[in-house]
């Protein structure tokens, strides 16, 4: 049997940067068999431990092998209501296939290949199957309708719960829909997939601010019997040094967010604007500045810079992103740290960045960036883009009393119920962890809806 | 949807729009804004909140039809609806009881002034206003304003109407002849707002704005609101839009507001396309 994962076919580099096309393109059916007899089918499963929300993985890929997609798909759903997203950004290679004992001689199976794949094949083959539910008519609304919000309202209502999603934007998804762009996840693909996780009655209130429209102690005396918080890590962070006021810089998220929920590659027939000059930074090393990067290049930018602090072993970004930036030729200076962004006329020029060495490492266990003394040097850019990560957005914090949060802002939560401080009150997502995976919000969405129904029915029978 | 219920033109090139809007309408306060998508391949506009009726769970907004989306919107009919609608946004204005207090409206800026100065009536607050406009027919909500306002002042650059002159002219002619104010309310283009606060700082009179800088969600997701204000970054959507006036960097925000002028000027033109 083959040492190595069967390759998925992905678009050329120099194609790719002149759209906005997805990047990976998926398994044939004959290349997701091959690769699915690659599991061992062990009896241990190590995989499934891995996954935050217990993808029932060798028995899906089992039916893989045998070519019966239809079953593999049921046993996908069952456990995950937005497995065209897993399967393409996920980080599989620290969850699932870490695991795989093929993994141990040679490259783990393609899990997340595998998945994408049968989510494909269920979208395009597939009539939904809606299970029938009954209702127990108990109200449960979900602040925000990102992964941890869609995942714990699937749940909830599959239970019988009448769930509400009461979301901030014009758009259900959080991130999958402003954050990771078209090229890693194709926007039809993720509507399609939440319009499925919602079938089950899920009722949606979209342009509803939990904190301002509305407030959390409302929604109790609305006759809502719990609530769970997923509202993510909004607020963006910057590196507070000068010039980053500019016309011309950009937080990630406003840049995605322009790209990709108000399509602004796509101007002027869509009619929000975005500006990219011909030489672009992005200060970060995380899959949001990867993203940002990728997306500039695509918006016609020559060059392409990912401006990071420590050195290329520390980058956050998965590797398979950072091995695809790369190959669209964006250039990464590493062991770089800005401490101006330079201007004329109001207007970005370029950026002053001094040199870093490694130290010893911080809390973090990574190794602590050090200046390296009179090493400034500065390049011209037009654009600049701050990666650097984001706070919790601190509106229901300041509006729900009896809430607590962490120093920084995160909601805090016991960790096996995601219960909160408050009574019938959970968390979930990057509100909870700061800004981390999909997949770990998913997996909290669903331990919140098993611990809101294991109260709710002790308090109801 | 979120119909519209009812609509008028205040002037040539201002409109007003009655929106129901249950979930604005139920919390939003004087200072705060929405943001609004017309439809569904819309872009994302702040616009600040004239009047709210909860009751009815309406909310009325005015707008002058300057670009791509007020364009849009202006097309409108009551009957007909806009996709989205969200709020109430910004922290509400902090108003305080105080002796006298003067509103200072350029232009359409008099429309999410009026609430503010109508409220500090409502607290016992002796209320007077400057309306102030290129000319006569850019000048709104007078009747309005005179209704709680001891003094209406109007100024128009060409004269038109009221005095010929700016704003900034007649405030320091009512406080160089001795009329005395506690507080300054300035709501209009920065540049008035700029020369409002240069003129009140050296009287130290406490001067009141509010900021409408670019922004896409209004909820302190993407950061393209900030400002320089007392030389600290601040969101304008959740830090303000109401700021001290004394601390606002107010050339590095007409700087910003310009950021995608050329874009303007192409969707502007894509906008007056006959349809």
């Amino acid at each position: 049997m083959s040492p190595k994962k069967v390759p998925i076919p992905e678009q050329k580099p120099e194609e790719r940067i002149k759209n906005f096309r997805e990047v990976a393109l998926g398994y044939t059916p004959e290349q997701a068999m091959e690769e699915a007899t690659r599991c061992l089918q062990c009896k241990t499963r190590p995989c499934v431990a891995g996954c935050p929300v217990n993808v029932k993985i060798p028995e899906f890929i089992n039916k893989v092998a045998e070519g019966d997609f239809d079953e593999a798909a049921r046993i996908l759903v069952s456990e995950n209501c937005l497995p065209a997203v897993c399967g393409r950004v996920c980080p599989q290679e620290t969850q699932c296939e870490i695991l795989c004992v093929r993994g141990k001689k040679g490259e783990p199976v393609a899990i997340g290949r595998l998945e994408r794949f049968v989510a494909d094949y269920a979208m395009e083959h597939m009539s939904q199957e809606i299970p029938k539910i009954k209702k127990n008519g108990i109200k449960v609304a979900i602040a925000g309708g990102g992964p941890a919000g869609l995942t714990c309202a699937g749940e909830l209502a599959r239970m019988g719960y009448d769930v509400t999603i009461f979301e901030a934007l014009h758009a259900l998804g959080g991130v999958l829909m402003y954050g990771i762009p078209e090229f890693r996840l194709p926007k039809r693909l993720v509507a399609r997939e939440i319009a499925n996780a919602l079938n089950l009655g899920v009722k949606i209130e979209k342009n509803v601010i939990i904190g301002k429209s509305i407030k959390v102690d409302e929604l109790f005396a609305e006759d809502f019997r719990a609530v769970f918080i997923g509202c993510g890590a909004g607020l963006p962070s910057f590196m507070k040094i000068e010039g980053e006021n500019l016309n011309g810089v950009y937080s990630a998220n406003e840049f995605l967010t322009r790209a990709n929920l108000m399509k602004a590659y796509d101007f002027p027939n869509s009619p929000t604007p975005i500006k990219v000059g011909k030489r672009v930074a992005v200060i970060g090393g995380g899959n949001v500045a990867m993203d940002a990067a990728r997306t500039a290049k695509r918006l016609g930018a020559e060059e392409v810079y990912i401006v990071y602090r420590r050195s290329e072993a520390e980058l956050p970004a998965r590797a398979e992103e950072v091995h695809h930036a790369k190959e669209e030729g964006i250039i990464f200076r590493l062991l770089r740290n800005p401490v101006k962004i330079l201007g004329k006329d109001g207007w970005v020029t370029g950026m002053e960045c001094v040199e870093m060495e490694l130290g010893e490492p911080d809390e973090s266990g990574r190794r602590r960036p050090v200046v390296k003394k009179g090493s400034n040097f500065s390049f011209p850019v037009e654009t600049v883009v701050v990666a650097i990560g984001g706070t919790p957005n601190p509106l229901i914090r300041q509006t729900t009393p009896g809430l607590e949060t962490q120093k920084w802002g995160g909601i805090i939560v016991d960790e096996a119920t995601m219960k909160t401080s408050k009574e019938g009150v959970y968390a979930g997502g990057d509100i909870v962890t700061g800004a981390a995976t999909v997949i770990l919000a998913m997996g909290a969405g669903k331990k919140a809806a098993r611990a809101i129904h294991e109260a709710l029915q002790k308090k109801t029978s | 949807m979120y119909p519209i219920l009812e609509k008028k033109n205040l002037n040539n090139n201002v409109e007003e729009m009655v929106i129901r809007a249950p979930y604005v309408a139920r919390h939003c306060e004087p200072g705060q804004f929405i943001i609004l998508r017309v439809d569904d391949e819309g872009e994302r506009i702040p616009l600040t909140i004239a009047e709210y009726d909860r009751k009815q769970g309406t909310v009325t907004i005015i707008y002058q039809v300057a670009g791509y989306t007020t364009r849009k919107l202006s097309e409108k009919k009551v009957g007909e609806g806009i996709v989205d609608f969200v709020g109430p946004l910004g922290q509400p204005t902090v108003l305080h009881p105080v002796k006298r207090v003067i509103g200072i409206g350029g232009g359409v800026g008099a429309a999410p002034l009026y609430p503010q100065l109508k409220k500090l009536s409502e607290m016992g607050t002796s209320v007077d206003v400057i309306l102030g406009a290129r000319n006569k027919d850019l000048i709104i909500l007078e009747e309005k304003f005179s209704r709680f306002c001891k003094n209406v002042y109007v100024t128009t650059d060409d004269g038109s109407y009221g005095a010929k002159g700016l704003v900034t002219e007649k405030l320091k002619a009512l406080v160089e002849a001795g009329e005395k104010y506690d507080e300054v309310i300035a709501i209009g283009p920065v540049i008035m707002m700029k020369f409002v606060s240069l003129l009140t700082k050296p009287w130290n009179l406490k001067t009141n704005v509010s900021l409408n800088p670019i922004m896409v969600d209004g909820t302190g997701m993407c950061g393209g609101c900030r400002v320089t204000v007392g030389g600290q970054t601040k969101f304008a959507c959740v830090d303000g839009p109401d700021f001290d006036g004394h601390q606002v960097d107010y050339d590095e925000l007409m700087r910003r507001q310009s950021m995608y002028k050329t874009e303007e000027a192409h969707s502007c033109k894509i906008g007056l396309r006959p349809s």
